[in-house]
């Protein structure tokens, strides 16, 4: 997917962070009861490719993002090329394809919330995040601030999504006690 | 019961009648609501009259396009093929969010309609592909699938039917685009999402290379009603003077206004009195500016167009819009129109799946003149390069994200040039700064 000019000037993706994650060691995510569970996946579709997006998610799910290794893991499983699963990977953005802050926080700031207010939702979560700019990780690892295109909430604007938890009606002025209710 | 405000008497709520009421989520609860009655029905008719009672109903599509969905049903033939269906749960066209609280408060309702919608087609497969961060809408339908399942009204002899129905839940991972039937079909088969190039359209080959009926949210889960109450029935709601706009449908409303939500009116109810009677009208002390009807893909009304306009498929299409998804977007005298619709083009420059060089390159030219003109940077050829470039992506792609990027532009600078020309003025002594355009105009 293409990533349009930014009116802000920030990246609309997790930028890479600094570090050699791509020579972590890797414990195989697909053993055991996750298997399993791939097993089920599988089951419920023609191909084994259809299991490629719940696969990945189950990666990410485990291990905070879509490493590569993990990739090389389900390539093996599913009987694609790592090659064809990067390009399925970057084509959608909620596959982290570098590791992220601990508290991932997508700001919705597309039209309908822009008039409500969302880009000054967004100025207070990297002032009180002190991630310096969008797409950047905190200096302590625990936030990455991002801009995302409408969440499907735009009557509750302006919504942030903060890994798996859906904020509605979040303020400029809401959102320090939304940080501190996170660890 | 509305939510998140109480119903207004001028509503018809039957899609949303058990909005915020935690028990309809349940299976007792649903069961306990007339729910699965007219899938136990439905399962024990022949697939025929099913298609026919829908086609008779008058149901159109509530994805945008408003095919009808009788006539959609009705290309699926009993062909002895593998036939699938899908349920297109990606809402993520801005300003619509209406699928999203249909599968968080009746995620059986939707359930019951995707199973009696399978068997309609002939299918014993159904994929509901619902968008990646639709978390909790997620968590809701697969609780409500598993708990069919453990309750035999979906699995190998469905409500003791003798039918095979099979209903899997399938998360997406962020694209709009893949709100587009066939990028949606490609997503599912873990491709990227690319819309395919059609024909072959979806009911000859579609998932999985066989034909596939797909349908929205608020389509399937309309048709439980239109089974167990009649397609008489259903024609009561709307229009007498328009026949072809039937029913009920969930609008949502965002921006600037009173009371965003959903509301569910009969088709063929004024625009006037649903903004300002049903919605509360602007913010205090504040004046409606311009409305984007139907999802930000349709033409932008001025307040006077919108005030006038009737709210079913013709009604909007005479005010020189489109009912689309029905998701209403309000700005306010506040709202500079360009930086708004700077910001539009610049969702679908970052959707677009930039297969079509029209696409991939015009969406993003667009969103770079629109932001220089936000700016204050902006020529008077600027204006004439926007309308080329947005005639230049309209009609000419595989699918219409780019014309739904050229659409907001073109309306914008038809109804709203003097906000464009400001802005223009705002800033006579980039004249002198050079580019290409103004190279090549010199
Ligand atoms: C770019 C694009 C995005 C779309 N997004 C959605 C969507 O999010 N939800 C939806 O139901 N239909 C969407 N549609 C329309 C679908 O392609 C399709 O027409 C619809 O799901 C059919 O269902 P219906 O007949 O019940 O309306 C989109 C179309 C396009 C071109
Ligand atoms: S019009 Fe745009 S989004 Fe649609 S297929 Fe072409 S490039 Fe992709
Ligand atoms: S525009 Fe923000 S949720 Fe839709």
């Amino acid at each position: 997917m293409s990533h349009g000019p930014s009116a802000s000037g920030g990246a609309l993706v997790a930028a890479p962070p600094h570090g050699h994650h791509h020579d972590e060691p890797h414990e195989p995510v697909f053993v055991g009861e996750a298997r399993t569970q791939l097993d089920t996946i599988l089951s419920r579709y023609p191909t084994k490719q259809a299991a490629l997006l719940p696969a990945l998610w189950m990666l990410q799910d485990a291990r905070g993002w879509v490493s590569d290794k993990g990739i090389e893991e389900i390539a093996a499983l599913l009987a694609i090329t790592p090659a064809y699963i990067k390009g399925v990977v970057s084509f959608y953005t909620m596959y982290h394809q570098h590791p992220v802050g601990r508290h991932f926080i997508q700001v919705c700031t597309t039209t309908p919330c822009n008039v409500c207010g969302a880009e000054d939702v967004v100025k207070s979560f990297l002032e009180h995040t002190g991630c310096g700019d969008l797409g950047l990780t905190s200096a302590d690892g625990r936030f990455t601030v991002i801009e995302v295109e409408c969440l499907g909430a735009c009557g509750f604007a302006t919504p942030v999504m903060i890994n798996n938890d859906f904020i509605e009606s979040v303020t400029p002025e809401s959102v320090p006690r939304i940080l501190a209710e996170l660890k | 019961m509305g939510y998140p405000h109480p119903s207004h008497p001028r509503e018809t709520p039957i899609l949303s009648k058990y909005f915020g009421d935690a028990e309809a989520r349940t299976l007792e609860g649903w069961r306990a609501r007339g729910g699965y009655e007219a899938l136990q029905k439905a399962l024990f008719t022949d697939p025929q009259e099913l298609q026919t009672i829908v086609k008779d109903s008058g149901l159109r599509g509530r994805g945008g396009a408003g095919f009808p969905t009788g006539m959609k049903w009705s290309f699926m033939k009993p062909d002895g093929k593998t036939h699938y269906l899908c349920c297109n749960a990606d809402e993520s066209e801005p300003g619509t969010f209406k699928d999203r609280e249909i599968m968080r408060w009746t995620p059986h309702g939707l359930v019951e309609g995707v199973a009696l919608a399978a068997h309609a087609i002939y299918a014993q497969t159904a994929y509901i592909y619902i968008r990646g961060e639709f978390t909790e809408p997620y968590a809701r339908v697969t609780a409500a699938v598993e708990e069919a399942y453990a309750a035999g009204i979906l699995g190998a002899n469905a409500m003791g039917s003798g039918k095979q129905v099979d209903v899997h839940v399938h998360r997406g991972a962020g694209a709009y685009i893949c709100g587009e039937e066939t990028a949606l079909m490609n997503s599912l088969e873990g491709r990227r999402g690319n819309p395919r190039i059609k024909p072959p359209f979806p009911a000859v080959a579609g998932l999985f290379g066989k034909p596939t009926t797909i349908n929205n949210v608020e389509t399937l889960t309309t048709v439980p009603y239109i089974i167990k109450n009649g397609a008489e029935w259903y024609k009561q709601f709307g229009r007498p003077d328009n026949p072809k706009s039937i029913g009920t449908k969930l609008f949502s409303v965002c921006g600037n206004i009173t009371r965003p939500g959903n509301y569910e009116v009969a088709l063929g109810f004024p625009f006037k009195d649903f903004l300002y009677d049903l919605c509360g009208g602007p913010l205090p002390g504040r004046e409606i500016k311009a409305v984007i009807p139907g999802g930000s893909s349709v033409p932008i009304l001025t307040r006077e167009e919108a005030e006038g306009a009737i709210m079913d498929y013709e009604g909007m299409v005479a005010a020189g819009t489109m009912l689309g998804s029905g998701g209403a977007i309000v700005f306010d005298d506040r709202q500079c129109m360009v930086r708004q619709i700077a910001r539009l083009t610049r969702f679908y420059a970052h959707e677009s799946c930039a297969q079509c060089s029209q696409c991939r390159e015009g969406t993003a030219w667009i969103t770079r003149i629109m932001e220089r003109i936000r700016d204050g940077e902006g020529t008077a050829e600027d204006l004439d390069t926007l309308v080329s470039i947005a005639d230049g992506m309209s009609g000419k792609t595989i699918c219409v994200l780019s014309d739904s990027c050229a659409t907001p532009v073109m309306s914008g600078l038809k109804k709203f040039r003097h906000e464009f020309e400001a802005k223009i003025a705002a800033n006579p002594a980039m004249v002198t700064v050079p580019g290409a355009l103004r190279a090549s105009a010199a």
